[in-house]
């Protein structure tokens, strides 16, 4: 069972969430119209094997969507905060 | 190689089996090869296997991190069925379906495939008329397909609740009797041992750690066993497609996620089909051993390590329940999981890629384990002939682009929705 800390609730169940994407992706402006972008953003994904940023939400909590800084590979959760904040914890990809 | 036989097994027993030749050889990397195929599971190796004998291309080398078949072809609920709807993937589940028929024979080794058929439940109206719709694509495409009502449903797993006040009251369900499960280990050994005989050399314990490129060519691999070099490169390794395809400078569309199975204490057989409900996502079926074979959903979240976490043992065990009450006093053995590429449209990638000489195969999702023989066959036959057989035309890369997605469920491009 992971515990994630909900920034507004404090730590909780893994199973009050629910993931949502990766953390890293920015929706391209609608005024893009470059097809390569809009193709990265809806398919394209990093395959991070260690410390990723990702988006979870409180679903089964306050409902609010957290950024949450987590090993893929040891399930370890380093950090997390609102969806804006810059998580200050070191980041190493080690793949 | 000697052949299996009832002679070979006699003559054995009479020297206390202890004179066995080895299965393959454990060769050393040479230093270049005409193909490399990256992953020892079923689907590398019977690309090798069906690159040797379709193609005549026998001077080829799997490179396997671990050991055979010890990632997801070891570690799957071992469904077999090819009830697909929709163009692209019906025809070629079928062919894999129809291989699996003979794959015993034609490897001289019993993978243990047994057609004891598998039911879709469906527990709403919708979910029916889907199913019946399903079966009739199957139907018109020369697939075995029968719908049951509840009745007949009751009648043929007289174990599972179909009373009116069960947690998700059965309607009916879709059959598909050619369907079945086999033995998992097997088909990876079966392939190996025919593959191995062609002069397929098998290289487990190495680990290919970057893909050397030159002119938009694919030229060889890095390995933990030194450098390998390769005109044609071909990877099959499951949740690590996008990693692979990293290392070649590729961004994927795949995201890798642990899919977890578990197994109870051995019982005596009291179920002899494979039962699925969509609804509340469970299979579960039998093993020759006694032990109930069952799984369900991803743990949902994005990850390479081959272990899950307990909310969803305890939810799929949950859901497992409320299908067969009767299980409830049975102690669960053992549980564990398997990282799989889920692809944005839940089908599989099965082609060349921007780069020449580097071929995928890939995004298996929940069920590639299926898929082996067929997967096999068609990925042989596009590194051979460097273009697609008519079966894998459309699982590409492209068709995210272009928008030609194949996508059973209608979920979008949501990997762990699919
Ligand atoms: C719990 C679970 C249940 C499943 N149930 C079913 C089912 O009921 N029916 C069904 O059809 N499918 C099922 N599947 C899916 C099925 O198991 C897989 O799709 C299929 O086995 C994939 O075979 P493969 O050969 O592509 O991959 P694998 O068997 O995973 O083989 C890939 C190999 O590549 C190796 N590898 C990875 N990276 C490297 C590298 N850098 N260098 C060298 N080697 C590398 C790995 O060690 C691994 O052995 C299930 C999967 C899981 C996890
Ligand atoms: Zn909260």
């Amino acid at each position: 069972m992971l515990h994630i800390a909900c920034p507004w609730c404090g730590l909780r169940a893994q199973s009050e969430f629910t993931y949502a994407n990766d953390g890293t992706l920015i929706r391209p402006d609608l005024s893009n119209d470059s097809i390569d972008d809009h193709y990265n953003y809806v398919y394209a994904r990093d395959p991070r094997r260690g410390i990723q940023d990702e988006m979870w939400r409180h679903s089964a909590g306050c409902g609010q969507f957290l950024k949450v800084r987590r090993d893929t590979l040891t399930h370890e959760i380093h950090a997390t905060g609102a969806p804006q904040d810059d998580l200050d914890v070191p980041k190493d990809d080690r793949s | 190689m000697s052949r299996y036989s009832i002679f070979s097994l006699a003559r054995n027993a009479l020297t206390g089996h202890r004179n066995w030749p080895k299965a393959w050889r454990s060769p050393n990397p040479k230093p270049a090869y005409d193909v490399i195929i990256i992953g020892g599971g079923g689907h590398g190796l019977a690309t090798a296997y069906y690159l040797a004998k379709n193609h005549g291309v026998t001077n080829i080398a799997v490179l396997e991190k671990g050991w055979l078949g010890g990632g997801n072809t070891g570690r799957n609920t071992t469904i077999v069925r090819s009830n697909y709807a929709l163009p692209g993937n019906t025809l070629f589940y079928e062919h894999s379906l129809k291989l699996w028929e003979g794959l015993s024979q034609d490897l001289n080794f019993n993978v243990m495939f047994s057609q004891r058929g598998v039911i879709n439940l469906a527990h709403s109206d919708g979910q029916r008329d889907a199913y019946k719709r399903r079966g009739n694509v199957m139907r018109i495409n020369g697939i075995d397909a029968e719908y049951l009502d509840r009745d007949e449903v009751a009648d043929m797993v007289p174990l599972l609740d179909t009373s009116p006040d069960a947690r998700y009251p059965v309607k009916g369900g879709l059959l598909q009797p050619r369907a079945g499960t086999a033995r998992h280990d097997a088909v990876a050994w079966g392939y190996a041992r025919s593959a191995d005989s062609y002069g397929v050399d098998i290289i487990q314990n190495c680990e290919v750690t970057g893909i050397d490129i030159e002119n938009g060519r694919a030229v060889g691999v890095q390995t933990t066993r030194g450098a390998i070099k390769a005109a044609k490169i071909g990877t099959a390794v499951a949740g690590h497609t996008g990693h692979l395809g990293a290392m070649a400078g590729l961004r994927l569309p795949f995201e890798t996620h642990v899919l977890q199975a578990m197994v109870s204490e051995p019982l005596k057989p009291c179920l002899d089909m494979v039962v699925t409900s969509g609804v509340a996502h469970a299979y579960i079926s039998q093993s020759d051993k006694g032990e109930l074979v069952f799984g369900g959903d991803l743990d949902f979240y994005p990850t390479y390590a081959q272990r899950g976490n307990f909310p969803r043992i305890e939810e799929v065990v949950e859901t497992m329940l409320t299908m067969f009450p009767t299980f409830s006093r049975v102690r669960l053995m053992r549980s564990w999981g398997g990282v799989i590429d889920m692809t944005m449209d839940g089908s599989p990638i099965i082609c060349k890629t921007p780069i020449d000489g580097f071929y995928i195969d890939g995004g298996w999702c929940y069920g590639g384990f299926k898929a082996t023989p067929g997967s096999g066959w068609v990925f042989a036959h596009t590194i051979a002939n460097d273009q697609p057989h008519e079966l894998n035309e459309r699982f590409t890369l492209k068709r995210f682009e272009t928008g030609a997605v194949i996508d059973e469920r209608g979920a979008g491009a949501t990997a762990h929705a699919h």
